[in-house]
């Protein structure tokens, strides 16, 4: 009987234990092969870790940041949530969590690594159910660990050589026609219709006896547009006193009036007239864009002047002052070099300078040799953005014809 | 020496700004935002000085009771009362727990923002609408050739942006509905001639940069 019943106990207990014994040995200890969709349901596997890990120096930079790039874990679209990005300084230091980026993103920039100090990285593949990233981090979905790695600060920015190279060129050609142009040599410059128009707008105004007002922009002296608009307000103050007509000039810079100032009290100065000089004629009204608007409106309306000039940097006020000056009669001439605003000027003002012209109004006005010098040179820089566009369209198509995997565009780009 | 060292202080700024463009390397990668800290400074100085000239030219104007004085009376009192209500408005706030500032919400100078100052700006910029109509009903006048040709595109390109442009042109294939005629002016012909300003705008600020960084355009400086 005992081994009956010993053969019985035995039966009963292989019954009882056998399901979770098959059960176990049909769990695979690899989660590579496990269904997803299981072990969502089941229990959170950890993902398998990224790879091939690299932290290299961000170029042409001033240094404290480090580009880092792996591949991507093999369960990035079903089981990785967010890759966790650690970061350690070497000598047994503790690795800590320093940023993430999502699922499918393989790159992230550790931009607080500051110069010439050596750290070591690893990512971490998260997963659905992984609550205790810091435990995880020790797992299995962690990467190999890359470094010691350092930033460095570089002495030049190899992604603009293509600039520093044009830069050169226009500079050498404008210094060039400079010279050219003190030996004494005529130099051939392009009639600009509304530069050729200043001197019979102002003298509409004697004839009329009205005043003109001259509008340098919105802006501060750090911007190109007013600062290039300041030789202009001058060469128009010299006329205007020659003309013993009156010049107001509406600012809204301080900095703007002060120099603004200087400018109209030379130009008086060249014209001879310095006593008819008055500072106030150059005045400040407000800093802000409408407010600067609503004012010359006003005084435009109430003072209707022959000739507005407006000379620099125009935001959405300019439609609002060119319509008004046009309403009120007055000849206008306008000049910027924001292209958003020129389609207004053109369009309200009885003549534009566009773009570059603003820029060349000033030599050409005062006709001094080495400025219209620098004018020539300009254009040879025109023609060389001409020549680089044509060579780089025509380099650009032979390169994808032929698959030469030259790149001519990125050549030329600019970083 | 009055005019030598605005020269030699533009000379080394402008070198300083050229270089930094290309040496990332420090000290020169702080360069731009040090000249914009010293310029932030000297224009916040300099405030005072187109401050007390709008209240002189306005003073005087009303004291010789010249034309239109009454706008200047309003300047000034405009500015003196927003001056004094954000004065008081600050050192109210001083003893507030916690402290406020006066252009905090809720702060007669905030009432004076919302109430004054907004709806003025905003009416200025509202009349913008009005004048680009009247400005598009000049420009849109077939004179001659060209604004013939910029009415015909100005047309095509308001069309193609409402639906009513593609229901007109519904009859053709997608892909030649006046949508795509818009967006076609708009990326090519219209890309290009503002990529052509734009590189004559980059030779312009060179030109005008290097004449003023080697002293050749000094019309700015006092005595030429």
């Amino acid at each position: 009987m005992y081994p009956l019943r010993s053969a019985a106990l035995i039966v009963v207990l292989l019954v009882l234990t056998g399901l979770p014994l098959a059960a176990q040995s049909d769990i695979p200890i690899d989660s590579a092969v496990v269904d997803s969709a299981t072990v969502d349901s089941v229990a959170p596997f950890p993902p398998l870790p990224p790879t091939n890990l690299e932290a290299v120096d961000v170029a042409n930079d001033a240094g404290g940041a480090l580009s880092l790039s792996w591949t991507l874990s093999p369960d990035d679209a079903s089981l990785v949530t967010k890759y966790l990005i650690l970061r350690s300084s070497g000598d047994g230091a503790p690795f800590a969590i320093i940023g993430e980026t999502t699922q499918s993103q393989n790159n992230f920039t550790d931009n607080n690594a500051g110069e010439n100090k050596d750290f070591y990285y690893r990512v971490v593949a998260h997963g659905e159910g992984d609550v205790d990233t810091l435990k995880l981090t020790s797992q299995a979905n962690t990467s190999a660990v890359v470094g010691p790695t350092h930033s460095t600060a570089q002495w030049f920015h190899w992604g603009r050589l293509n600039v520093l190279i044009g830069l050169i060129a226009v500079c050498a050609a404008i210094l060039a026609y400079i010279n050219v142009a003190k030996s004494g040599k005529e130099l051939y410059i392009r009639k600009i219709a509304g530069i050729e128009a200043v001197e019979d707008a102002i003298g509409r105004a004697t004839e009329m006896g009205r005043k003109i007002f001259y509008i340098p922009g919105i802006m501060d002296m750090d911007d190109m547009q007013t600062i290039a608009s300041i030789p202009i307000l001058g060469r128009v103050a010299e006329i205007a006193a020659r003309n013993e007509t009156f010049l107001d000039v509406p600012v809204s810079r301080s900095l703007v009036m002060v120099t603004a100032r200087e400018a109209v009290r030379d130009g008086y100065a060249r014209a001879g007239r310095p006593d008819a000089f008055n500072e106030d004629q150059v005045h400040y009204l407000t800093d802000d864009q409408f407010g600067y608007a609503a004012a010359i409106d006003g005084m435009v309306v109430r003072e209707k002047p022959a000739t507005i000039f407006y000379m620099g940097a125009f935001f959405a006020e300019s439609l609002i002052l060119a319509e008004t000056g046009n309403a009120a009669g007055a000849i206008q001439i306008a000049g910027t070099a924001m292209p958003s605003q020129l389609p207004f000027f053109v369009t309200a003002c009885d003549y534009t300078l566009i773009g570059e012209e603003l820029f060349a109004a000033s030599a050409y006005l005062s006709r001094e040799p080495k400025l219209l010098g620098s004018l020539k040179g300009q254009d040879f820089g025109k023609g060389l953005a001409l020549l680089a566009i044509v060579l780089g369209i025509i380099l650009e198509l032979l390169d994808q014809a032929y698959d030469l995997g030259i790149g001519f565009l990125r050549i030329l780009s600019i970083e | 020496m009055k005019r030598e060292i605005p020269l030699i202080i533009t000379f080394i700024a402008g070198t300083v700004f050229v270089v930094a463009y290309f040496v990332p390397h420090s000290p020169f990668n702080r360069a731009e935002s040090l000249f914009n800290d010293w310029f932030a400074i000297l224009a916040a100085f300099a405030i005072w000085l187109g401050a007390l000239n709008l209240l002189k030219i306005c003073a005087l104007k009303v004291s010789r009771r010249s034309k239109d004085w009454y706008l200047g009376f309003v300047i000034i009192v405009g500015f003196f009362v927003t001056v004094a209500v954000g004065a008081y408005d600050g050192v109210v706030g001083l003893s507030n727990v916690p402290a406020t500032a006066f252009r905090d919400p809720g702060t007669n100078f905030d009432w004076i923002y919302r109430n004054v100052y907004t709806p003025l700006s905003a009416t200025m910029f509202a009349m913008l609408a009005f004048f680009v109509a009247s400005a598009s009903y000049r420009a849109f006048r077939a004179r001659n050739f060209q604004a013939t040709l910029l009415l015909l595109a100005g047309f095509l390109v308001m069309l193609g942006r409402v639906p009513v442009g593609d229901l007109i042109t519904g009859f053709l294939p997608p892909a030649y509905q006046m949508s795509q005629w818009a967006t076609w002016i708009m990326d090519f012909p219209q890309t290009a001639g503002q990529r052509a300003i734009m590189i004559g705008i980059a030779l312009g600020i060179i030109s005008t940069s290097l004449r003023v960084i080697l002293g050749i355009e000094r019309s700015r400086l006092e005595g030429e």
